[in-house]
Parts: C-alpha cells; sequence; structure tokens
C-alpha cells in the first residue's frame, strides 16, 4: 500500500537527480502522499517519537564518546569530568541518561498500542516481529551503556546479567569467561561494552529501516483494526500525520525536558556515584526501571536455570504474539472480553516492575510469583482461548463509517 | 547471454561446488580469531599466579577477604561452635550435600578458604549474615552456613574452594 508517487521534481537540479537516483520521489511516496488510517489517534504517533530518540540517543551518545575513557580507572572519573567541567557536558549526559528513559517509556507505550489494537495479526507479523528485535538491541544497548559509567550499580549490573549465562548447564562458566575476557568482570569486559554500546544503535536504526519498510509495505493499523478500503479511509500522510506527530513529539519533549532539568537523577540510584568496587556488593542492587519487570520474574522463580529460562522466554514469547493470539478481530473496542484481560496484564507488567524493585523477601516474591503466572497464562492461556470463546462486537463497514456514523 | 540448463552435471556445477566449499571453509577459519581474541589474554592468564597468605594476625571468628586471579577469596577463622554448627548438620538434608570435612583441609578445621562469588548471579554475599551464621547475599537472598554451604534461597551450589595448600601451619599458598 505505498503510496502512489504524484512526484514531481521542481527545478532543473531536482529533475537531473530524480532521473539518476530517485530519492525525491521515495521521500514523497513514503512521508507526503502515504496514505494514512484517517482514524489514527495520538497512540499512534509514538513510531515518529521512537525515530526522534534514536536520533537524540546518537547525538549525545557521538558528542559523549568524545570526553568518555572506556579504561577502569578512568572511567568513572571521566564521567564527572563531563558533568563538571566539560562545556554544557551536564546537559548532554542528562540528556543521554535521561533519553534512554524516554525511549523505553516510548517503546513500552507503542508496544501496548500494538496488543491493544491488534497491530500484530496478519498480514503485520514480520513489522511486529522486527519490533522485538529493536526492542531486544535496545535493551543489550541500555544495559551497557548503563554499564559504561562504571559506578558500583553498573559493575554489579554487569556481574549479575552476565553471570545469567552461567545458568547454561556445561558451557555456562566458559561462556562467561569469554564474555568477561577474564574471571571476572574487568577492563576487557568495559572495553569490549564500549564498542558495542558505540555500535549497536547503528544496528537498531537497520532494523528500524526494515520496521518502516514492512510498514509502508502493509500499510498502517488504525483503531478500528479494519483495513482502509476507499480512499475515503485515508488521509495523506503530510499534512495530516506530520502534524500530529510533530504535535505529540513536542508534548512528549516537555516530559523529557521535566526530567533533565528538573529531576535529572530521578531515575537512577545513589550507589552508582559510588566508583565501581569488586569486594563489595551494595546491599540492595537493582537494574534500571525498564528492566525491573523481567528482573521480578527472574527472581520470582527459586532455580537458578528455570529463573534465566523465564526471564528469556518472558521477552522472546513477544516474538510468537502474532500466532498466540487466535482472534480473527484485531481492534480490542470490539472485543470486551480481550480489553478486560489487556488492562489486566497492563497492571500486571506494572506491577512486575514495582515488585522488581523491592527486596526478595516476603510478600513481594509470593506476588511476583501470581504475577508471573499470570504474565505467561497471558500469552500462552488466554490469548489463545479467547479467540475461540469471546464474543466480538459487530465490526463497523468502513474506517469513514466510524468516524463519520452510517451517513458517510 | 544464453542460459543453459542441463541436468547433466557441468564444469561450472563443480566450480560452484568448489568455490563454495572453499569458502565456507575459510569463512569458519576467519570466525576462529574473532572469537578467541574475546577469551581471557595472555597477560590476564599470567596475573593468575598463586599467592601466599599469612594466616597469623587472622582472629578467631574473624573473615578476611583477598583477591586472587580477580576473585575475591573468604578465609574464616572459624570458632569451636560455628565448627560444631558445620559438622553436626544432616549431610543428605543440603541442597548441595557436602561433609564440612570434605570444605576444609584435614587437620584445619578452623580454616574455611572459600570464593566469595554467589554461586547465583555473582555477587559478593555479606559475612556473619543470615539465619546460618555464614553468608547471605544482598542480591537475590541466598543464605550460606559456616561452612559455605548453600542453605536457602536460589543459588544452586555452595560456595566453591579454591585450590590451595598449607605451606606451614599459618600460612596457605592459593592457586
Amino acid at each position: 500500500m505505498s503510496g502512489h508517487s504524484t512526484y514531481q521534481p521542481q527545478g532543473k537540479f531536482l529533475q537531473w537527480l530524480e532521473t539518476r537516483l530517485p530519492i525525491g520521489g521515495l521521500i514523497h511516496s513514503s512521508f507526503v502522499a502515504y496514505p494514512t488510517p484517517r482514524n489514527l489517534n495520538y497512540w499512534w504517533t509514538f513510531g515518529g517519537i521512537l525515530s526522534f530518540m534514536l536520533g537524540v540517543q546518537i547525538v549525545t551518545g557521538i558528542v559523549l564518546a568524545m570526553h568518555y575513557t572506556p579504561h577502569v580507572d578512568f572511567a568513572f572519573r571521566s564521567i564527572e569530568i563531563v558533568m563538571r567541567d566539560v562545556n554544557f557536558g551536564w546537559l548532554l549526559r542528562y540528556l543521554h541518561a535521561n533519553g534512554a528513559a524516554m525511549f523505553f517509556l516510548a517503546v513500552y507505550i507503542h508496544m501496548f498500542r500494538g496488543i491493544y489494537y491488534g497491530s500484530y495479526k496478519e498480514p503485520r507479523e514480520v513489522l511486529w516481529i522486527l519490533g522485538v528485535i529493536i526492542y531486544l538491541l535496545m535493551m543489550a544497548t541500555g544495559f551497557m551503556g548503563y554499564v559504561l559509567v562504571w559506578g558500583q550499580m553498573s559493575f554489579w549490573a554487569a556481574t549479575v546479567i552476565t553471570n545469567l549465562f552461567s545458568a547454561i548447564p556445561g558451557v555456562g562458566d566458559a561462556i562467561v569467561t569469554w564474555l568477561w575476557g577474564g574471571y571476572a568482570v574487568g577492563n576487557p569486559t568495559l572495553n569490549r561494552f564500549y564498542s558495542l554500546h558505540y555500535l549497536l544503535p547503528f544496528a537498531i536504526a537497520g532494523v528500524v529501516v526494515l520496521h518502516i519498510w514492512a510498514l509502508h509495505v502493509v500499510g498502517q493499523n488504525n483503531p478500528t483494526g479494519i483495513e482502509p478500503k476507499s480512499e475515503k479511509d485515508t488521509v495523506a500522510f503530510t499534512p495530516y500525520a506530520t502534524i500530529k506527530d510533530g504535535f505529540f513529539m513536542v508534548v512528549f519533549c516537555i516530559l523529557f525536558a521535566w526530567f533533565v532539568f528538573y529531576i535529572p537523577n530521578f531515575l537512577s540510584h545513589a550507589d552508582n556515584y559510588i566508583p565501581a568496587n569488586p569486594a563489595v556488593t551494595p546491599t540492595h542492587i537493582v537494574p534500571e526501571w525498564y528492566y525491573l519487570p523481567f528482573y521480578a520474574i527472574l527472581r520470582a522463580i527459586p532455580d537458578k536455570l528455570m529463573g534465566v529460562i523465564a526471564l528469556g522466554a518472558s521477552i522472546v514469547i513477544l516474538a510468537f504474539l502474532p500466532w498466540l493470539d487466535t482472534s480473527k478481530v484485531r481492534s480490542a473496542r470490539y472485543r470486551p472480553l480481550f480489553r478486560q484481560f489487556f488492562w489486566l496484564f497492563v497492571i500486571v507488567c506494572i506491577g512486575l516492575g514495582w515488585l522488581g524493585s523491592k527486596p526478595p523477601e516476603g510478600i513481594y516474591v509470593i506476588l511476583a510469583r501470581i504475577f508471573t503466572v499470570y504474565y505467561f497464562a497471558f500469552f500462552l492461556v488466554i490469548l489463545p482461548l479467547l479467540g475461540i470463546f469471546e464474543k466480538t462486537k459487530p465490526l463497523p463497514n468502513s474506517i469513514s463509517e466510524s468516524v463519520l456514523g452510517a451517513k458517510a | 547471454m544464453t542460459t543453459v540448463s542441463s541436468a547433466e552435471h557441468t564444469r561450472r556445477d563443480f566450480l560452484y561446488i568448489a568455490t563454495g566449499a572453499v569458502g565456507a571453509v575459510g569463512a569458519a577459519a576467519t570466525l576462529v580469531p574473532l572469537i578467541a581474541q574475546m577469551n581471557p589474554d595472555a597477560s590476564t592468564i599470567a596475573a593468575g599466579a598463586p599467592i601466599e597468605v599469612d594466616l597469623a594476625p587472622i582472629a578467631d571468628g574473624q573473615i578476611i577477604k583477598v583477591f586472587w586471579r580477580s576473585k575475591p577469596i573468604f578465609i574464616f577463622h572459624r570458632t569451636k561452635k560455628e565448627i560444631e554448627e558445620a559438622q553436626k548438620v544432616n549431610v543428605a538434608d543440603l541442597p548441595d550435600p557436602e561433609p564440612d570435612s570434605a570444605r576444609v583441609k584435614q587437620g584445619h578445621d578452623q580454616w574455611l578458604v572459600i570464593i566469595g562469588i554467589c554461586t547465583h548471579l555473582g555477587c559478593i554475599p555479606l559475612a556473619h549474615q543470615g539465619e546460618y551464621d555464614g553468608w547471605f547475599c544482598p542480591c537475590h537472598g541466598s543464605q550460606y552456613d559456616t561452612s559455605g554451604r548453600i542453605r536457602r534461597g536460589p543459588a544452586p551450589k555452595n560456595l566453591p574452594l579454591p585450590p590451595y595448600k598449607f605451606v606451614s601451619d599459618t600460612k596457605i599458598q592459593i592457586g
């Protein structure tokens, strides 16, 4: 459903270029004439916001790399120098650190929107799976970036996360030594994390191109979950979607700026302002907020190997969502039962996040187990069965009918 | 240019297979240095040479921490009560059954020498904490007894023993 290109190059140079590299036509058909469903709401603006946040992270990251030293003796100090001495260093680092949090906030909203409106269903399975790959790359990138700070939380996060691989029977310890480049997390580990932290955002950008390509092949889903049938159901990307995306991006930036300028350390941990010390583990270690639900799942299971498997499965299961959800109806708007289970799922995910930040004892462990069971049951039991038993509401005949009423 | 389609094997088929095979072997061989470079380098391995530790200054009940191969080693001078606690446990009830005698050198019951890395996810347990007078791991709540054996929590194994020997009554060599 790529837009019919009506692109007419203006001026001699653009005409000359278009016959040699038709990039003007590509941009025009993708971001100007591209037809978008006329009923998209603000939840559809997060794709644009995410592209913007990736840009923010790459730009601030490249300049921070000009001041950072990836060595165990200098890493922590070089970041303090960024904060105190480098011109606007405090701003660039707070943008980068809080930018990561905003990036994850946006991606979670984007993912929940996809689940609510069934955006992963045929023919958008590949689009969805590319999104899951981007999310995995984001998690790896975010984790390694956090380690570069080389504070106490950085060091012990690196230790705990790399040790997850030690659960693999037989070769686990060899893999962990290989990841470290030593017998513990140390200078070789920091060096390779720095190399990969610089590389992975560009890998993300590459997969984002594939994600947008797949999107433009199958077209956007919309709140009704039914495909556009006539020209009345769509509007041109520009100006309609560009202004909507742009407006909400600015609103999102206000939130971002509020964090950066007023509470820049709200999401970080005081322990990470203590330089890394391999001899002492902080008494209460927790990952960054965006990993907490998975951390809670890990801790909910009393067995090491099973805990690690559950942690991995909780992420990988997302890739199978298009086949686990058996309902033919996409949008939760017409699925009364699914809608209730969906909101319960959102509450469970946030609940797991809260439990991940609590110490692993007493009621917290019991709640984490209950929530973990629901998390997996949502995918493996509820979604497959709902498609069979749920009585869905009647779908409108077209997008324009749902917007304008039957008279249209 | 014409396309030759023939069920018979041609010299081009041979070239395809031979080129592909050599290419695959070459690509696989290239992976060896690319993967091997991530393993500990020569200086890291060399830095893991044995160390000697003098036990004389360690008081009754005290635990000291030394580093060997960048791993913390706990040296625990156990009191009589702590030795008894470790010995009277019913070994069969333990998650990772090991008698206390297998965790110390014969005739040196008071000295417990273990690698101080939680066998769950690698945190360093806190000494003299938890319900078994041994160690408590702050990360995920594993508890070890006065013999460094796992008693409760997600850790699957006892705290491991480093290779070490007594060079005299008050001196050990680790490594």
